[in-house]
Order: structure tokens, then C-alpha cells, then sequence
């Protein structure tokens, strides 16, 4: 399905590198729009370092980042302009403590993409209703909880209209019983067909949610495929080992 | 040198007269940091207790020592000790009388924040590995409590020789006074002494107070975790 | 007491007063400004400008204010700048406060995790954009206490301002002392009027620590 589609990010050879200690070797995607690609991989695999090159927030030691055929480059003159594009979210919750919940959201529009005000907040109202969270817009951060930032956090990376989400193991740092409430709004947003590039630990969600799983090891793709093929009939070591980390655990969770 | 005007420096035992106040304004803060150190550990102590009066007395207390300028300390009991009650007091002693309240005042707010920054749960983890009151204070309590306070007092001490500079105000014959008075009989042969003698003074403070503060925040970033 | 000398007394007190306010205050905004340029500087490690900001800051923090005046109000005319008095006292003072307010500005840029400004970048904002709206905002009052703490420390330093014969509190309470011996009078009005410049302060500064740690703050 996503054979026809334009290639939106186009990633050749990328390296990363923190002094001798490399990270990503020689990495090459493409992703196409409207795709959701799912990055697994053990942790130290490079996962969340390949989102945060993809946003230049890393220096990259190699290879290119194309977006619409234009190169991240942190050091270029218009990045601020290639990030308004990328739409990230982060594992902790990094919403600005001493903004309100809609100044949180319209800070941006209003600020970088200077669009008229009232505009802004309407968007953002309609925003924040959409992850369930109207109700809050005149609450400060430090009065929701980890789920509910998250969900701002969201909003906020949307009312910027990137053409790609980074969504770096948004739940990560969550109580479980929330997990549900962010994983369903990123669910939402892949039916609509939002271009999107997940790094997860939660595996039901990547298999519902993807199109395509990406597995990161040694920070080389070790294998890709389609959800189902990739989940029940991984074909290389690598994946089945680390797969079953997490089967292992179903097991012991049954019996105790 | 001439344009400088240090060579006035040189003349006769100029230096010496120099080196000779700079000591009487290093006398006056270390004598101060002594009595601050020993008083300010009981006040700070006597801050943690609970009594309404003591709460009181250090609230008074300590909001005198943050507001009122230390010259204006100085000049109530100076002037006010010699002319109204007729007790003489000589401007050395007002100034130690003057350093060692305002530094009893600082030091007892810094130990009181100390103690009472040690997180209840390390009282009770203490307790829970089967330690006593004493061995509690001993190895966990003190240590961390000092590791806390040592920064900032030796802040204090930097302040307060700082702080010596004031006390010529009050005609304390220091080293800003001999400085003055080095300038002023030379005003007529060097007219430039001004910038050798007031940046030698300068660099005399800078020198004594520097290493001090380097001292602090390389203890403060060594104990900072 | 006598407190018809008081009175008598009482216009001298409060020209002085508005002579200490007027240098303090100036001094203290351009402290303000010196330590916000400064803070900056030694954030960004801007190289050249980031040497002379450590020296300048080392240099001001560790020399007693009174030498500064000193050397600024005497020497500084003899190499054809002529300053007065009223001048020299609100740049000392700026001059001094700005190596206090850079280190607390500093401080509390320091202080703000490192993960706003990321996402902030990532929103698609310019690191000034940055700084001028996320970064500062946060450090300011994250920096309150030492802030206010300076404020005070400042308007307590005027009290030197005497030396370089300027007629502030501390000049007239001594001129007025050595003249009529009305040692007490003299003494409570001196501790009254500075009461009346630094209590509001210490005050205000409470209320403002107060609503910034359990207001809109603190996530």
C-alpha cells in the first residue's frame, strides 16, 4: 500500500559516532508518507539516537538526512525551519513549566509560524479537546499527571502541522494504567494517516499500530518487515532472541 | 612606575605600613570568623528548636542581620556605646563586635538549613540498618551536614574580609586608611600614587579573597552529589 | 529623645534617603543589565568575551566595594574621565552588582533542564527564540532567591557611598552627630531610614519567592 506513496525521509548511510564509541553504522530508510514505521531493538541500539539525528538534535558523523528532499543539517541556516516539520515528543515529560497547557500548545504557532493568534488558539482548543484535555487548557503542567502531559506533549507537536512524528518511547516513563491513554491517541492519529517514526518497549502497540517494524541492533537494521511476518516468524536470530526476552516474561507473569 | 605612581610604594617603609594595615583588617575577620564559628554552630542549633520565643528571637535576630548594613552596625556601637553609655570602646573592638554578631547571625542560618536538609528518610534508614541516635549523628547526620556548610561559611569568611575595608569608616587605621594617608602626603611629588596605592589594594584584597573563593566552589562541586 | 531635634533633623534624613534610592536603584537595574550580557556570555562560553567576563567577575566579587569606588573616583579623573561622585557611586554599584546577578542569572541557566531547550529546538524555534522565551523565563525564577538576595545585598552596600563624600544617610547621620552630639536621635533615625529602603524589599522579595515555588511553578 505504501508502494505508490512519495518518499518523505530518505536516510543514506547515516553514522553516528560519540567519540570512538559508535552508535549508528551506516543506517539507510526510507519512509513514505503516511507510513508508521516501528523501531525495536535492545536498549543501547541506537533507536532513540536515530530520532534525535532525524532532528538534528546530534551532530551526525556521516551519510545524509533528506527530508522532501531537503538535508537536516543542525549547522545549516534554515534548520529551525526543516524542525518545524518534525514533530517530536519525548520520553520525559518536557511540556514548559511555567507556560499553561494552550500556551504550551500555541507558543510555537504563534511565535515561530507567526500566525495570527485567535487562529492559533482555536486549533490548539480543537487540539487539546482531541487528546482529551480541554478541560485543562488554563492548568499549569505541574498540576496534570504523567499521561496527561503526554497527551499535551502530543498536541503541542501537532499544532506546529509536522509532516512527521518522532515519537521517542513516549510511554516509557509512565505508571502503566496511563499508558493506555497516550498509546490510544497515537492509535487515532495513524488511522488518519499521519506520517509517523515510533521508538517503543511496548510490543502490542507496535504490532497494532505499524506498518512496517524497523529492528535496530548494534546500530544496523537487523531485519524489517510487516508487523505480522516480523512478530511471528522473525526471521533472523537476533529478532527471535529478542522477542522472546519478552514472551519470557509473559510466561513467568502466567504462572506467578 | 612614575606614571603609575607606584614608586611611592617603595619609599621609606611605605610597603610595610601597608602590609602592617592589611594584617589589622585580617586580624579583625579572623578573630570575628572564630567567635562566628563557635557561636553560630549553638545558634543554629538553638534555630532547630521548636519553643515559640526562640523562634521569635532568631526571626528578630536574623532580620536584622539581612537588612541592616554592617556600617550601620558599626556606627550604633561605636558612637552609640562611647557617647551614650559612656563606655569606651575602641573602633577595633566595635568592628569585632559588629563582624562577630553579623557572622553569628549568617552562620547560624547556614547550620540550621544544614541540619534540617538532611532528608527524614536517611534518619530513619539509619535506624533501619540498627544504628543508635549517636551512631545516626556520627556517620550519617554530621558528615553530610558538614559537607554542606563548609562552602558556604568559608563564604562568609571572603565576605567578611571584604567587609574589613568599612571598618576605616569608623577610623580603624587599616590598610585603606594608610593608603589614603600615603596619598595624601605624596599628593604634591607623585600625583599618580592614587592608582599604584589604590591597585595595590585591590590586588592586596583580591589576593587574599580569591583563592578562598576558589577554594569554596571547588569544595561545593566536589561535594555537590 | 528629643525628638524636636528629630524633626528638625527629619528634611536632612530624607534628602539622603531620596540620594541613596536614586543611586541604588539605577545601580541596581544596570546590574541588571551588566549581569544578564555577562550571564549569557559565560553560558554560551563565547570565546574571548568569556575570558574577560571570568576576570571581570572574579575580579569584582572578591574586592571590597569601597576600594572600587575608591580607585574609580579618584583615579579614573586623572586619566581624563572625570566622573561625579553621583555617577561613580551608581557605576560601582552596577559594576559590582553585575558580577553578583551574572553568576545567579548563570546559575539558573544552569538549573533548567537541558531537555526544554531540546524540545524547544524541536518545536522549530531559534536559540534565541529559545532563550528569550523557554530558558530565561525558567532561569529567572528558578534564580529568584539569590536575586532578591542581591537586591538587598546592593541596597545595603550604599551605605559606603559616604566615603566618596556623597551626602547619603550615613554622611548625614555622622555630620550630624559630630555637630550637636545628639548621638541616640541620630542613630534611631539612621536605623529607621534604612528600614524604610531595604524592609519592602525583604518583604516584597518573600511574597515573590512564596508564589513563584508553590505558584505557576515547579513541575
Amino acid at each position: 500500500m505504501s508502494g505508490e506513496r512519495e518518499i518523505v525521509l530518505r536516510i543514506e548511510d547515516l553514522k553516528k559516532a560519540y567519540g570512538d564509541n559508535v552508535v549508528i553504522d551506516g543506517l539507510n530508510l526510507e519512509v513514505r508518507a503516511g507510513e508508521v514505521i516501528v523501531v525495536i531493538g535492545p536498549s543501547g541500539c541506537g533507536k532513540s539516537t536515530l530520532l534525535r539525528c532525524i532532528n538534528a538534535l546530534e551532530d551526525i558523523q556521516g551519510g545524509r538526512i533528506l527530508l522532501e528532499g531537503q538535508e537536516v543539517d543542525g549547522k545549516s541556516k534554515n534548520i529551525a525551519q526543516i524542525r518545524q516539520k518534525l514533530g517530536m515528543v519525548f520520553q520525559s515529560y518536557d511540556l514548559f513549566p511555567h507556560k499553561t497547557i494552550i500556551d504550551n500548545v500555541t507558543l510555537s504557532p504563534i511565535k515561530v509560524q507567526k500566525r495570527p493568534k485567535d487562529e492559533a488558539v482555536a486549533e490548539a482548543e480543537a487540539l487539546l479537546d482531541r487528546v482529551g484535555l480541554l478541560d485543562k487548557r488554563d492548568d499549569y503542567p505541574r498540576q496534570l499527571s504523567g499521561g496527561q502531559k503526554q497527551r499535551v506533549a502530543i498536541a503541542r507537536a501537532l499544532a506546529m502541522k509536522p509532516e512527521i512524528m518522532l515519537l521517542d518511547e513516549i510511554t516509557a516513563a509512565l505508571d502503566p494504567e496511563m499508558v493506555h491513554e497516550v498509546l490510544d491517541v497515537i492509535l487515532d492519529l495513524a488511522r488518519e494517516g499521519k506520517t509517523m517514526i515510533i521508538v517503543t518497549h511496548e510490543m502490542s502497540f507496535a504490532r497494532a499500530v505499524a506498518d512496517r517494524v524497523i529492528f535496530l541492533e548494534g546500530g544496523h537494521i537487523v531485519e524489517e518487515g510487516i508487523p505480522e511476518q516480523f512478530f511471528d516468524h522473525p526471521k533472523t536470530e537476533r529478532a527471535r532472541e529478542f522477542l522472546h526476552t519478552f514472551e519470557f516474561a509473559a510466561v513467568r507473569s502466567h504462572t506467578e | 612606575m612614575e606614571l603609575l605612581g607606584l614608586d611611592v610604594l617603595f619609599k621609606g617603609t611605605n610597603m610595610a605600613r601597608m602590609l602592617g594595615g592589611l594584617w589589622v583588617a585580617v586580624e579583625i575577620s579572623l578573630i570575628s570568623v572564630v567567635i562566628s564559628i563557635v557561636l553560630g554552630l549553638l545558634f543554629g542549633v538553638f534555630m532547630t528548636w521548636k519553643n515559640p520565643v526562640a523562634r521569635v528571637i532568631s526571626r528578630v535576630y536574623l532580620e536584622i542581620v539581612r537588612i541592616m548594613p554592617q556600617l550601620v552596625l558599626m556606627f550604633i556601637v561605636f558612637f552609640g556605646a562611647t557617647r551614650v553609655w559612656g563606655i569606651n570602646i575602641s573602633a577595633e573592638v566595635s568592628s569585632i563586635i559588629v563582624f562577630s554578631f553579623w557572622g553569628v547571625g549568617e552562620m547560624g542560618d547556614l547550620v540550621r538549613g544544614a541540619l534540617t536538609s538532611i532528608p527524614k528518610h536517611q534518619y530513619e534508614s539509619a535506624a533501619a540498618l540498627g544504628m543508635n541516635k549517636a551512631q545516626t549523628y556520627y556517620h550519617i547526620v554530621i558528615p553530610q551536614a558538614v559537607r554542606q556548610l563548609i562552602p558556604m561559611s568559608i563564604n562568609l569568611v571572603t565576605r567578611m574580609i571584604k567587609t574589613t575595608s568599612l571598618v576605616m569608616m569608623i577610623g580603624v587605621v587599616e590598610v585603606m586608611k594608610v593608603g589614603q594617608q600615603i596619598i595624601e602626603a605624596n599628593r604634591m611629588v607623585s600625583p599618580n600614587a592614587v592608582f599604584g596605592i589604590y591597585g595595590i589594594i585591590l590586588l592586596m584584597y583580591f589576593f587574599v579573597c580569591w583563592p578562598i573563593s576558589l577554594l569554596a566552589s571547588h569544595l561545593e562541586k566536589k561535594w555537590s552529589n | 529623645m528629643d525628638f524636636a531635634a528629630m524633626a528638625d533633623y527629619l528634611p536632612l534624613f530624607e534628602q539622603a534617603m531620596w540620594l541613596t534610592l536614586r543611586i541604588g536603584w539605577v545601580g541596581i537595574l544596570g546590574s541588571l543589565a551588566i549581569g544578564l550580557v555577562v550571564a549569557v556570555i559565560t553560558h554560551f562560553k563565547i570565546p574571548v568575551l568569556y575570558q574577560v567576563a571570568r576576570v571581570y567577575i572574579e575580579l569584582f566579587r572578591n574586592t571590597p566595594l569601597l576600594i572600587q569606588l575608591f580607585f574609580m573616583y579618584f583615579a579614573l579623573p586623572r586619566v581624563g574621565v572625570p566622573i561625579t561622585a553621583e555617577a561613580c557611586g551608581m557605576l560601582g554599584l552596577a559594576l559590582l552588582g553585575g558580577a553578583y546577578m551574572a553568576e545567579t542569572f548563570r546559575s539558573g541557566l544552569e538549573a533548567v533542564d537541558p531537555i526544554q531547550t531540546e524540545s524547544a529546538l524541536s518545536l522549530g524555534m531559534t536559540p534565541a527564540q529559545v532563550m528569550r522565551y523557554i530558558t530565561l523565563p525558567q532561569a529567572v525564577s528558578l534564580s529568584i532567591q539569590s536575586f532578591v538576595a542581591n537586591i538587598i545585598f546592593l541596597l545595603k552596600e550604599t551605605s559606603v557611598f559616604s566615603a566618596i563624600s556623597l551626602m547619603d544617610l550615613m554622611f548625614v547621620a555622622k555630620d550630624l552627630i559630630g555637630l550637636y552630639y545628639k548621638t541616640t536621635e541620630c542613630l534611631v533615625m539612621l536605623v529607621v531610614f534604612y528600614l524604610i529602603i531595604i524592609l519592602p524589599v525583604s518583604i516584597l522579595g518573600s511574597v515573590a519567592e512564596r508564589k513563584l515555588r508553590y505558584g505557576a511553578f515547579g513541575s
